[in-house]
């Protein structure tokens, strides 16, 4: 147990008042170490929110540099960022809003090598990558590793969440097996994406994870829940854990894992 | 009998760019086929060259998903809404 200084009384205080929260619940965050995979267009808001709450550790993993055409949507950045490693440009960003805590970035993209001994670390995952080979790598190592993976996606004017508890609630692969061959699903960067998208669904992720750390409420556990920007709607379909499922299923064929390169042309012509 | 399809923004382009169409059919497979005549092009991309539904793909009836219902064969009923579902990965 530690002590709120005044400092943290004063700055968490309209969140303090909560009494869902209060002193106990802002120790929890204060003392919680939250993953955040991509610093784009879901990473940004929901990092921005987690550190302004006052989650004490926050990772942020990307590979990229900062680029014009990320601005539109990954509000971490700005003009002044652009050619610099993502990752550099949040951390100073997040930094100024709260200082007091403690950010490690991770300049790297994340693969079967590395992925475990990062994700190790920390309580919670948050999945904000663009593409399909990270998003089924981090689904399986949080499975093997037991952590609790709050999953979005989003293209053009619609956004999925869902929060996967490992043996609990379905995983991602539960709800879809496997990944797309190439060419079948656009990306983003195929078929566009409009930034409050982006900014909605980061949000939602950045709720549950609030909510897990403070064991409030009520999580997407077995639900997948569907935006869509133009109907404005939110629709909650129930998702169920797959007997059959490759990674979390009673008979798992997947022991070890895997690199899904060759799915992702795009990045590799880009590469 | 009118059953109301929730066709997903990538495929909307099959559809006139109607995001909700109406269709018939016992069963989601053969909701799928009367589909594809109507929009020719849908059946190969919800389901392989087998005719199972793809493994990235999910179809939800009145909120459930068919895989535990009776997959591709569930039955359906004047009234049901049907949600096409693809694995999205943008972020």
């Amino acid at each position: 147990m530690f002590k709120l200084t005044d400092e943290q009384i004063e700055r968490y205080s309209r969140q303090i008042i909560l009494p869902e929260i209060g002193g106990k619940g802002q120790e929890k965050l204060l003392k919680a170490k939250v993953l955040i995979i991509g610093c784009g267009g879901l990473g940004s808001p929901c990092a921005f929110y987690l550190v302004a709450a006052g989650i004490g550790k926050i990772g942020l993993i990307d590979s990229d540099n900062v680029e014009l055409n990320n601005l539109q949507r990954q509000i971490l950045h700005s003009t002044r960022t652009v050619g610099i490693p993502k990752v550099e440009s949040a951390k100073d960003i997040l930094s100024n809003i709260n200082p007091n805590i403690d950010i490690v970035v991770h300049k790297l993209r994340l693969t079967s090598e590395n992925i475990l001994s990062i994700i190790r670390n920390y309580d919670v995952i948050i999945d904000g990558s663009d593409n399909f080979p990270t998003r089924y790598l981090v689904n399986d190592a949080c499975v093997l590793l037991k952590k609790p993976l709050i999953h979005a996606g989003i293209l053009r004017f619609d956004g999925q969440a869902t929060t996967i508890i490992p043996y609990k609630s379905p995983c991602y692969r539960c709800l879809f097996p496997a990944p797309p061959p190439p060419g079948t699903v656009p990306s983003c960067q195929e078929a566009g994406i409009l930034g409050v998208v982006a900014g909605t669904l980061g949000l939602i992720q950045a709720t549950e994870a609030l909510k897990y750390i403070l064991s409030v409420g009520e999580l997407l556990i077995g639900k997948l829940l569907i935006f869509n920007a133009l109907e404005m709607s939110f629709r909650t379909l129930k998702i169920q854990r797959d007997k059959k499922c490759p990674i979390c299923g009673n008979k798992p064929t997947i022991k070890k894992l895997i690199d899904y390169e060759e799915f992702c042309q795009l990045r590799k012509n880009k590469t | 009998m009118a059953i109301k399809v929730r066709i997903p923004t990538p495929l909307q382009k099959l559809t006139d760019k109607k995001a909700e169409v109406k269709c018939s059919g016992k069963t989601v497979i053969e909701l799928i086929a009367i589909l594809d005549k109507k929009y020719p092009g849908i059946k190969e991309r919800l389901c392989d060259e087998k005719g199972n539904i793809r493994r990235f793909i999910n179809i939800f009836v009145n909120e459930q998903d068919i895989r535990f219902l009776k997959g591709k064969n569930s039955k359906l009923k004047d009234g049901d809404d049907v949600s096409i579902i693809p694995a999205i990965a943008g972020g």
